[in-house]
């Protein structure tokens, strides 16, 4: 019997409406007690005077890239930078070599992350074969093998037919469907948000009414099958609208985003800075604050990395023909305690919700709470640690990073998973 | 050496030396703000009316007989184009071997970017070691000028990056619309067609800008990029006829054939039929309004032939003015005090 004692600490725990001064008593991996002044004999102890326990947050948008490019990322480098940003879970996208469309490749996942990773990594399965959005992948064995979801994220379905078929399908199956939502036909070619910097640069441009008309057309397809749909990685003013709408009606619909749509805009773009591109592209200013309001009214109920990490040479090159996407597992929370919690644009309970309980809603997973007999997942926050973001630090394989020498205060200080710290002060363990 | 010739060569090696002499007065103490010159964006308009006055001088030197001078010799450069180009590329090599500079020319296709999948990045950094002394690149990939400069100690000349900026162009159409009209401010310019895809237009927009002048840009919304009037001083028209009124000088660009294919319009039938700068046409502007075109010119399409081949047509000017115009910026970039 192993046994863990958090002393003092600030504990933050959304799903259980606490916010207090208690102490936090680990047994078996599991949670054993949550008090005051618990006076029990604990093989370790960590005094956290000073500092806020949260249930250990949860990222549900990773690119782990392993299988197949595990030059860029490993599942064991993702799980250490994981640890490290303060995330317990990470949830891989599918868009692996080859593409998780199948069991084989769950299993894969599985299997390497119970060997390698010190975070609890869940794998997403593909909705169609190959995310070619041609034919359905199996599902139903996605499912019985573990994967948490199904999206072919990176790309998209675009047969509005086969959508609604995988949504039906899903239903059966009780597998939680994410949309990528981006129309590549009004996409096609665009590198970056179509807008004012865009004809500046001389730049081909993604409207945003190409992630709109998706969002649009998922929430109808939603309704109408009855099964529930989470956005990821939303980034426009349209976009939070309509979600802010269905949400209205009662439907059943989510929304994640990511610290580059609030902390960022197209503007980073100038200079022609490959480490600002992504997709969805970053966005004008009045898209930016609208990310904003619907983080602050709920709209948007998720916060995620969108962890897309790249060799050096695949980013460094020219931007129309580098990669899309940024590493994120290190820099999220920092960036939602800096641009969110800071500026009050977010309570300190409502940012770790985001990044804890509701994803875990989202996917149906028994995480993200500090109840009584829940695993032990637990992240533990200093709001006042102030670093300068230095990619050449990071424990992911990819360096780039758009917030490079950005200044940021609060961090993850210990991470533990099932009762196990694996990282405490800096150090991975 | 026949003493008819040798006679000959005296008097052009003195008319050479004094050349030199005019041109280091013409300069005074002005110089290029950097050692690129990637976007108009860096350059101010008194930047730009030093390699004007330059131009000028070079145009009585390209004139000449004896078209070679010792400005530059010993130096290298690299005319690194990774698109078609003719007038560009004739150009800067001309000028370049006129200065006696040796030139060497680079494709695309056929390099190892092209066959062996080598980066850009790379190729350029080998190029470094050479120790070249100017890189000219034309790339279709908007950025790359200013990405190879980071990498190089040589200085970089844009020729044309994607649908972002040709700034050797716009400098080269201003230096004409002055050649022919005495000044540059106050003028009323119309550019006509495809200016989302067109490098010339973002290039000639800011430099007219940097003038003062407010130039009208007319095509159909699906060639016009996103909000040009917030991003520029102009003013955006769709149809042809209102832009041109009493303008002084109409630019028409490029269509690419093309781009019917990709749903940008419906034919290029349909698209000559509205956007063709033709007799009726410019009888809206000006009555003494030039023609200008960046070429290459889709006759019939872009502009009737009939026009370019009037008095009105300012094309080969353009053309001659380019030439004038890069050997003084070579000398301004790699000449004097830069040596």
């Amino acid at each position: 019997m192993t046994s863990l004692l958090i002393k003092g600490g600030r504990v933050i725990d959304p799903a259980n409406k606490i916010d207090k001064k208690l102490d936090i008593l680990v047994e078996n991996g599991k949670i054993k007690e949550v008090g005051k002044g618990i006076d029990a004999k604990a093989d370790e102890t960590i005094s956290a005077e000073g500092l806020i326990v949260v249930p250990g947050l949860i990222d549900m948008h990773v690119h782990l890239r392993e299988p197949g490019r595990e030059d860029k990322e490993t599942i064991r480098t993702a799980s250490k930078a994981a640890a490290k940003g303060g995330f317990a879970t990470i949830v891989g996208m599918p868009n692996t070599t080859p593409d998780a469309d199948n069991q084989t490749v769950i299993e894969f996942v599985k299997s390497k992350a119970a060997k390698e990773a010190i975070v609890n990594v869940l794998p997403v399965g593909a909705i169609t074969k190959g995310r070619k959005g041609k034919e359905l992948a199996e599902i139903g064995e996605l499912k019985k093998t573990g994967a948490v979801a199904v999206s072919d994220d990176g790309s998209d379905v675009q047969d509005a037919n086969l959508m609604r078929k995988a949504l039906e399908y899903c239903r059966m199956w009780n597998m939680p469907v994410l949309s990528h939502s981006e129309d590549i036909r009004l996409a096609a070619g665009g590198v970056m948000h179509e807008g004012l910097v865009s004809t500046e640069l001389g730049l081909a441009g993604k409207p945003a009414a190409a992630e709109e008309v998706m969002v649009a057309r998922e929430i109808i397809l939603s309704k109408m099958v009855q099964w529930p749909i989470h956005f990821c990685h939303v980034s426009t003013k349209g976009s939070v609208e309509l979600v802010r709408t269905a949400k209205k009606a009662e439907q059943k619909v989510s929304a994640e985003t990511c610290p580059h749509y609030f902390a960022l805009s197209d503007k980073d773009v100038r200079g022609y800075n490959v480490n600002a591109k992504v997709n969805p592209p970053l966005r004008s200013k009045e898209h930016v604050e609208a990310v904003k309001e619907g983080l602050k009214d709920g709209t948007i109920e998720v916060i995620a990395s969108d962890h897309a990490p790249h060799t050096l040479v695949e980013k460094f090159r020219e931007f129309d023909l580098c990669e899309n996407g940024m590493v994120g597992l290190e820099t999220t929370l920092p960036l939602v305690l800096t641009k969110l919690v800071n500026e009050k644009i977010l309570s300190l309970e409502d940012a770790i919700a985001k990044m804890s309980i509701n994803p875990a809603k989202v996917l149906g997973l028994d995480k993200g709470t500090l109840s009584k007999g829940a695993n032990a997942d637990i992240t533990i926050i200093d709001l006042n640690k102030e670093e300068k973001v230095d990619p050449e630090k990071f424990e992911s394989k990819g360096r780039n990073t758009p917030f490079a020498g950005m200044k940021l205060k609060g961090k993850a200080v210990y991470t533990i998973v099932k009762g196990k710290v694996v990282f405490s002060n800096g150090n991975i363990s | 050496m026949h003493p008819r010739r040798q006679k000959l060569w005296e008097e052009i090696g003195k008319w050479q030396e004094d050349f030199e002499d005019r041109l280091i007065k013409v300069i005074g103490n002005r110089k290029l703000p950097g050692k690129n010159i990637i976007s108009i964006d860096e350059l101010s308009k008194e930047d730009m009316e030093l390699v004007f006055d330059c131009t000028k001088l070079f145009k009585e030197f390209i004139i000449k007989p004896d078209k070679k001078i010792n400005l530059l010799k010993g130096m290298s450069q690299i005319n690194f184009f990774f698109e078609a180009s003719t007038r560009t590329r004739v150009s800067f090599e001309l000028a370049g071997k006129n200065l006696s500079i040796d030139t060497i020319n680079v494709s695309g296709s056929g390099s190892t970017i092209d066959k062996k999948g080598e980066t850009l990045n790379d190729v350029v950094r080998t190029l470094n070691a050479m120790h070249a002394d100017i890189i000219i690149l034309r790339h279709a990939k908007a950025g790359s000028p200013e990405m190879i400069a980071g990498q190089i100690n040589a200085p970089v000349i844009n020729a044309g990056d994607g649908w972002h900026e040709h700034p050797t162009q716009a400098m080269l159409d201003l230096y004409t619309m002055l050649d022919k009209r005495g000044q540059i401010e106050g003028l009323k310019v119309a550019l006509v067609g495809d200016i989302k895809h067109s490098r010339v237009a973002g290039s000639l927009i800011r430099a007219l800008n940097k003038f003062g002048v407010k130039p009208h840009i007319v095509g159909p919304p699906t060639l016009m990029p996103y909000g040009m009037e917030k991003v520029f001083k102009c003013k955006v028209f769709n149809h042809l006829d209102e832009a041109v009124k009493g303008v002084d000088i109409i630019y028409a660009l490029r269509i690419q054939l093309e781009r019917a294919a990709g749903g940008d319009i419906p034919s290029v039938r349909e698209y000559s039929k509205s956007y063709c700068v033709n007799q009726e046409r410019l009888a809206l502007a000006k009555f003494d309004a030039i023609v200008m075109h960046p070429g290459p010119i889709n006759r019939e399409v872009d502009l009737k032939t009939e026009i370019m081949e009037s008095d009105r047509s300012a094309v080969e000017a353009q053309v001659e003015n380019g030439f004038a115009l890069r050997l003084a910026l070579l000398y301004l970039l790699l000449g004097g005090d830069r040596r």
